[in-house]
């Protein structure tokens, strides 16, 4: 145990370090509130507004994992339902990883137009939109990037397509999967927050953010950028759990870039 | 694929998404002369989804009252928010690469911040933006480092990972020339992440646009994609092709960056084993 | 269980090419080398008590089972690793100076060429480090590229020659900047037995012409005898010196020479010397 403290001192001791830095510079240049709020004010911020930054953090959340689920179903559905179809997949891929390049985020006027400013439909779309690509590239990478052994003695076996694609594409593919999900999940919820700011109802946290960043609130606005950061790191950390239960067998790291 | 079947094949997508728009619209949109659909879906109406040509005109017609035409306010627009991309790009790609080139040397500093760096992406940028807008004054260069700031993760990350790839018996080998540090830098580690550097620098690419975009707005920037955007988006109601318009422009500059960065990696990357994977 | 290999006199003809001054010397010489590793709990003893002298001109092979840390011993030789205890001289200076003068070259069982780099600069990269100029390092790059016959191949790229072809790259880069000594860690090893065995002729002729002393770390026996001017067979872990065989099997060697008895006597020789340390092995052998 005490080998795992070691590893993570480092990082603690910058933590530490650089909190306590920063009051004391803001404190003895006694830096204005708007360049740089002091963490101290920052804390008591959170603390002041806890109810109110809850509610837009659970509100922001709704729509990050409503998008993110929605978008994660259709591009799993979408690339298994590819995976028979070799030609087809092959010709649609280069437009589904250009695709992947245009800014979604870019989409989210219409969104609102769509399905309306106030409903949390329309930043579910955008996140869906958002974590469609990267998941659906990666699972087809996944059903795909089979070991040509491991196919030849599946054949040998006289085994159908559907039952190569149950026993081996699938359970090939789910660290591919996973990859993609756990850096959808930090998306999706960057993608709620900034998909807010193009109209939304005012119990979000994108919402929230920029009103107090506008009357120069700063030290709200940072409360509520470390209550989006820490439901990020949540939901992360929720499809870590879920990887773990998924792929024990899998050594975590491992796992091919997305 | 010939070389040929690659536009063809693009030139058919094209097509086929214009073709599944005005699908939709007959369908369930608003009548068409004497055409009268059988659904009636209030997305597919021509306020939510203007019609192929409606989008197509709009880049002749003038944006404002006497004003130039669209297509060249969006290309103008187009460009400075380009100008900011790029530069955020290579700022956020240098700062990745030293990042990785220092985490590799020293364990202590790596373990130290790489918990930061993975968590600076989980802060939302639009938090940033405000307080970068006020440190660095409205403008390009606060553009351009919000876009650096979307920029310079996934390079570090796949730094790290590249530089730390080369076979240890080719560190052995060095090892034996009496090299130094600095050679199996640039001699070995380099060239090892060069693939790896690629991948990202090509998801860095579209970062980077997004990062542009979304700088632009609390800037108050109106030379920019992000304030057409905004700005359509105000006038929606009197025209709908305009914001698309709009979109479309930002989309074609995000897949040109892309193809541009892939080409480059064909380049620098020729004569190397092709991997089986693209 | 000390043994020592005498300083032999170099019966080969070709190498005579080197304007070196050409006595009878010791290359490398082992002095009660130790070699631990120790991780956390764990203590390995892989080499105990090693003495050797390698002499000038000589091809030496290091044969035994495998963890009998053969090739700890190469990479103790390269400086590569530290000894426990023990002095490692080599070519009149410790083994980290030698190391640092760049007195040897190493081929290790993968090619590890550099796949960014055409053949010729895979060839050339030593020379770089030396810091020679490019017309220089082309010179010679080109001379070691038709020592190993792949004259021609400058321009390819690694992942376009054979497994085989990419070896004798390893050995010309090896041998490019025209060190004292050769090392090699089961340099064929990954090859199929006729490629093997072309392979062995080639490095033959190669260390005919040049007069570099080879020190070759390998598994198969009929290698060890047909290409040394000594084997050395080894102990199971931990690895001691059981006995060092002279093979006076006439020069140059060719494909006659595999059929020759005294080939087959030498083969012989040589697996009964492993066999005899297998009763006393450890757990691990393999």
């Amino acid at each position: 145990m005490s080998r795992r403290l070691r590893q993570y001192l480092p990082a603690a001791a910058i933590f530490v370090c650089v909190l306590a830095g920063w009051e004391l510079v803001v404190r003895a240049f006694s830096v204005k509130q708007f360049l740089l709020p002091a963490p101290s004010a920052i804390v008591g911020a959170l603390l002041e507004h806890r109810d109110e930054l809850g509610a837009a953090a659970a509100s922001t959340l709704y729509e990050a994992v409503g998008g993110f689920a929605i978008g994660g179903v259709a591009a799993i559905a979408v690339a298994l339902a590819t995976a028979r179809w070799t030609t087809a997949r092959s010709a649609l891929m280069p437009f589904a990883i250009a695709a992947n390049s245009v800014p979604i985020i870019a989409f989210a006027p219409i969104m609102n137009n769509w399905f309306g400013v106030l409903n949390p439909l329309s930043k579910m779309m955008v996140v869906a939109v958002l974590v469609f690509f990267p998941i659906m590239i990666n699972t087809v990478r996944g059903l795909t990037l089979v070991d040509p052994a491991s196919l030849e003695l599946m054949r040998s076996y006289a085994a159908s397509e559907l039952g190569i694609l149950l026993r081996l594409r699938i359970p090939n593919s789910l660290p591919f999967v996973l990859t993609a999900l756990k850096v959808s999940a930090t998306l999706a919820l960057i993608g709620a927050i900034v998909a807010e700011y193009f109209g939304g109802a005012q119990s979000v946290l994108g919402q929230y953010i920029i009103t107090e960043a506008a009357f120069f609130r700063f030290a709200n606005a940072w409360a509520a950028v470390v209550v989006a950061s820490a439901a990020s790191i949540a939901f992360f950390v929720i499809i870590l759990a879920l990887e773990r239960l998924a792929i024990p067998w899998h050594a975590s790291a491992r796992s091919p870039d997305a | 694929m010939s070389r040929l079947a690659r536009p063809r094949a693009f030139l058919v997508f094209v097509l086929g998404l214009v073709a599944i728009w005005e699908g939709v619209k007959l369908l369930g949109g608003d009548p068409l002369g004497e055409w009268r659909p059988p659904f009636d879906w209030t997305i597919a109406r021509d306020l939510n989804m203007p019609h192929v040509w409606d989008i197509a005109t709009a880049f002749v017609e003038p944006a404002q009252r006497n004003g130039p035409p669209l297509g060249a306010v969006l290309a103008a627009a187009a460009g400075f928010t380009l100008s900011e991309a790029v530069g955020g790009f290579v700022f956020g790609a240098l700062l990745g690469l030293v990042l990785a080139v220092v985490f590799v040397h020293s364990a202590l500093l790596e373990r130290a911040l790489v918990p930061y760096v993975v968590a600076s992406q989980t802060v939302p940028i639009i938090a940033i933006a405000p307080m970068v807008v006020i440190w660095l004054q409205a403008g390009w260069l606060s553009v351009a480092v919000i876009s650096a700031y979307l920029t310079f993760f996934p390079v570090t990350i796949a730094g790290i990972r590249g530089l730390r790839s080369p076979d240890p018996r080719a560190l052995e080998l060095m090892s034996s020339y009496a090299a130094s540090r600095r050679d199996v830098l640039l001699k070995v580690r380099l060239p090892a992440a060069a693939p790896y550097l690629f991948a990202a620098l090509k998801v860095a690419a579209t970062a980077s646009i997004v990062g542009a975009i979304i700088g632009e707005l609390p800037s108050g920037i109106r030379d920019g994609l992000g304030g057409a955007i905004l700005n359509f988006n105000q006038y929606y109601i009197s025209g709908p092709s305009k914001l698309w318009a709009a979109i479309l422009v930002a989309s074609v500059i995000g897949i040109g960056f892309f193809l541009v960065v892939t080409a480059a990696e064909a380049v620098w990357l020729r004569g190397r084993s092709r991997p089986a994977d693209a | 269980m000390a043994a020592r290999a005498f300083a032999a006199r170099r019966r080969v003809s070709g190498a005579l090419e080197r304007s070196r001054a050409l006595e009878a010397s010791t290359v490398v010489s082992l002095s009660a080398v130790h070699k631990v590793f120790a991780e956390g709990e764990r203590r390995t003893v892989a080499l105990e008590g090693i003495e050797l002298d390698i002499a000038r001109g000589s091809f030496v092979s290091l044969i035994g089972p495998s963890g009998c840390g053969k090739s700890t011993l190469l990479r103790l030789i390269g400086d590569l690793t530290p000894t426990t205890s023990g002095t490692i001289t080599v070519n009149g200076k410790s083994a980290h100076l030698a190391r640092l003068a760049r007195d040897y070259g190493i081929v290790f069982q993968a090619p590890v060429l550099f796949d960014w780099r055409s053949v010729q600069r895979n060839v050339e990269l030593p020379l770089e480090l030396g810091r020679l100029p490019q017309a220089e390092r082309a010179r010679r790059a080109a001379e070691m590229l038709a020592l190993v016959e792949l004259d021609g191949f400058e321009r390819h790229y690694p992942w376009q020659l054979s497994g085989g072809m990419q070896q004798r790259v390893a050995i010309a880069r090896a041998l490019s900047f025209e060190p004292a000594l050769l090392l090699m860690d089961e340099p064929f090893g990954a090859l199929d037995e006729m490629s093997r065995e072309r392979l062995n002729l080639q490095l033959l002729r190669v260390w005919q012409k040049t007069g570099t002393t080879v020190v070759f770390v390998t598994h198969s026996i009929p290698e060890a005898v047909f290409l040394s001017t000594h084997v050395v067979v080894m102990s199971p872990r931990p690895g001691r010196i059981v006995d060092i065989i002279d093979v006076d099997l006439p020069q140059p060697r060719n494909d006659l020479t595999r059929e020759d008895p005294r080939y087959f006597g030498l083969v012989t020789r040589v697996r009964e010397s492993l066999r005899r340390r297998d009763t006393h092995a450890t757990t691990d052998a393999s």
